[in-house]
């Protein structure tokens, strides 16, 4: 459950760290799931689906950076007007209907017999958190977010940093996508169901870090999954929208703190 | 007399100004619909009839044009109202759904005549979508929490709860659908069908549309002419100066994102006391989404959300017309909505950039 929240999240907060607002999760998950499956229909091999999925992220990403960060088009419309479009693209060319094969999976003693992916949820994890706060490029990067002149002064091209995240945003949440549709099989419209919206809930939750984005997906994945086995009758509803509601506490300053980036969504000074 | 001439033709000319993006990317969209169209071997010019021909042949076609613009024509507004004041409101759908079920409750069970109870639904439903709306706007005020994620947020509580509240406590009684039981007959709005000769009985054309355009001119109204619009705009364009000239910031931002969200919620009415009749479980295509593109086209000004509004309720005929005539998936349509409204703010940030 937790792994393509894990992978949209670590997504959102490479590209909320550049200081670009990424509310497209949601269709860069949608035509990751769709691409899999178009390209794995096509091909018969997971691996070229893969490429495909991500390969479609890829192009949306490049649009929302394209419209932002170019153009310094308004970021949360132009976020919502991808997940349209994405909508749009799947539905006006639904896969047939038909099983593909799904991604290999790795023996692992003790966990047992998952997608790779899973397994490099917590790598990757591991390597954002080390990359954005202990080498000097993640530094870039995120000074890209939180001033916009830091970048300039040191003359480096603060739009090149964000087009870099957003793209990595791109390739990290299709892959999540590509995850979603290996691991059901076939492709629905809409699939994702909201997930890259809990996914930006958990980038928020988690305070725009890999470590508590990824552990606030963990906690999220297990409201999903604690409504499988629940004793208690409280409504399936209710536990669903924990995530939302939780992320609403924390962003007010109830329960902890959670501060975003400093120039998230400003273009100009 | 030359000086009224003059004021019109600079009133035209900022009108054109204004809206020329809209038409750029209008053009854009229908051009690229018919290369679409091209590349999978079919006859674009096909496809140009169609969206003349299923609009306006009969009335019976405009009609339908009209409803499915009406709760477009609230989203439309809700968004604007917001983006006045500096503030997106994406949590339309939610606040539609919540003020929907507020007005079938009491349209379940207020036993009172139309001139009475009418009035109560939409009020109901005016309070529940301005207090879905003004949660986050409170956040907004209190805690500078930023709106987007909280109104998104406050969308998928809206969805649970409705559909725990559908599925579990009112559904109605021997039915597969989760639905509520229907709402009195003297809460529902009556039907244009029944007052126009010319329109087929079928015709789901009612009062909310009226209501809907009499919204518009309130809303120019309120905008333009008085104190309070004239506070949001100021919050919205320079919130420093309305600081500094005395205005409650805070407050403003909480009445503005409540007024957004009431409008949003009279979209829920339109479906519940115009058409349906009762709440369906997720009965809304997306129109709290659509109503930010309709905002977009429409330059945020009540006049230009209507126009907008209209020709989204054209392109939602259409779209199910050439689904049936052409075999074209309407997913077509949404694709191209989207790419209009990324035309659109890109053009808009590109002119405004520096």
């Amino acid at each position: 459950m937790t792994t393509p929240l894990g992978f949209a999240a670590l997504g959102g907060i490479y590209s909320e760290r550049s200081g670009i607002i990424n509310i497209a999760l949601e269709g860069m998950m949608l035509i990751g799931a769709f691409g899999y499956v178009i390209g794995t229909q096509a091909s018969g091999s997971t691996w070229i689906g893969m490429l495909v999925g991500i390969g479609f992220g890829i192009a949306l990403a490049l649009l929302h950076a394209v419209a932002t960060v170019t153009f310094h088009a308004e970021q949360i419309v132009c976020g919502v007007a991808i997940n349209i479009l994405a909508l749009g693209i799947t539905e006006f060319i639904l896969p047939t209907s038909g099983r593909v094969a799904g991604l290999p999976q790795w023996q692992v003693p003790i966990i047992g017999s998952y997608s790779f992916l899973v397994y490099l949820v917590p790598m990757l994890m591991g390597i954002s958190h080390i990359f954005l706060f202990k080498t000097p490029w993640g530094l870039r990067l995120r000074a890209a977010g939180e001033s916009t002149e830091t970048l300039a002064t040191l003359s480096l091209s603060r739009a090149a940093w964000q087009y870099a995240a957003v793209i990595l945003s791109g390739i990290l949440t299709a892959t999540g996508g590509c995850f979603l549709a290996s691991e059901v099989h076939y492709f629905t419209k809409g699939m994702t169901a909201g997930r890259g919206y809990v996914a930006l809930a958990a980038v928020v939750f988690g305070n725009w870090r890999p470590l508590s984005g990824v552990a606030a997906c963990l906690l999220f994945g297990f409201a999903a999954a604690f409504e499988l086995a629940n004793q208690w009758n409280i409504p399936v509803q209710l536990l669903n929208s924990l995530p939302y509601i939780l992320t609403m506490v924390v962003l007010a300053g109830l329960v902890g703190k959670s501060r975003p980036p400093a120039s998230l969504g400003k273009m100009r000074t | 007399m030359p000086k009224n001439i003059r004021n019109v033709s600079h009133f035209l000319r900022q009108l054109l100004r204004n809206f020329i993006p809209s038409l750029i990317a209008l053009c854009g969209f229908f051009l690229l619909c018919g290369l679409v169209l091209l590349v999978r071997g079919q006859n674009p010019l096909e496809f140009y009839s169609v969206i003349l021909v299923s609009g306006f042949a009969t009335f019976d076609d405009f009609g339908y044009v009209l409803f499915n613009a009406t709760p477009l024509i609230f989203t439309g507004l809700a968004v604007a109202i917001g983006y006045k004041g500096g503030l997106f409101n994406i949590g339309c759908e939610g606040q539609l759904y919540v003020a929907a079920f507020a007005a079938t409750w009491i349209g379940m069970f207020l036993k009172l005549p139309s001139v009475a109870l009418i009035p109560f639904c939409v009020g109901a439903a005016f309070m529940a979508g301005a207090f879905w709306g003004a949660v986050p706007g409170f956040l907004k005020a209190k805690y500078g929490t930023h709106e987007v994620i909280n109104t998104i947020m406050m969308n998928f509580i809206a969805f649970a709860l409705m559909n725990y509240l559908v599925t579990s406590v009112y559904q109605e009684p021997n039915q597969m659908n989760p639905q509520t039981p229907p709402i009195h007959e003297a809460a529902r709005l009556p039907r244009l069908a029944s007052v126009l000769p010319f329109v087929t009985q079928s015709n789901p054309l009612n009062a909310s549309f009226l209501f809907a355009c009499g919204c518009v001119i309130l809303c120019h109204i309120f905008l333009s002419h008085t104190r309070w619009g004239y506070e949001l705009r100021l919050v919205g364009n320079a919130p420093d100066v309305a600081t500094y000239g005395g205005i409650n910031t805070r407050a403003v931002i909480v009445w503005t994102l409540a007024l957004s969200g009431a409008l949003a919620g009279m979209a829920g009415v339109t479906e519940v006391m115009g058409y349906r009749y009762r709440y369906l479980d997720s009965f809304s295509p997306g129109w709290g989404f659509t109503g930010i593109a309709v905002a977009l086209l429409g330059r945020n000004h009540p006049f230009g959300v209507l126009a907008a509004a209209l020709l989204f309720g054209l392109l939602s005929k259409v779209a199910l017309d050439i689904e049936i005539l052409l075999n074209v998936p309407r997913g077509l349509f949404l694709a191209g909505q989207g790419l209009l409204i990324i035309c659109l703010v890109s053009i808009d940030g590109f002119s405004r950039k520096p």
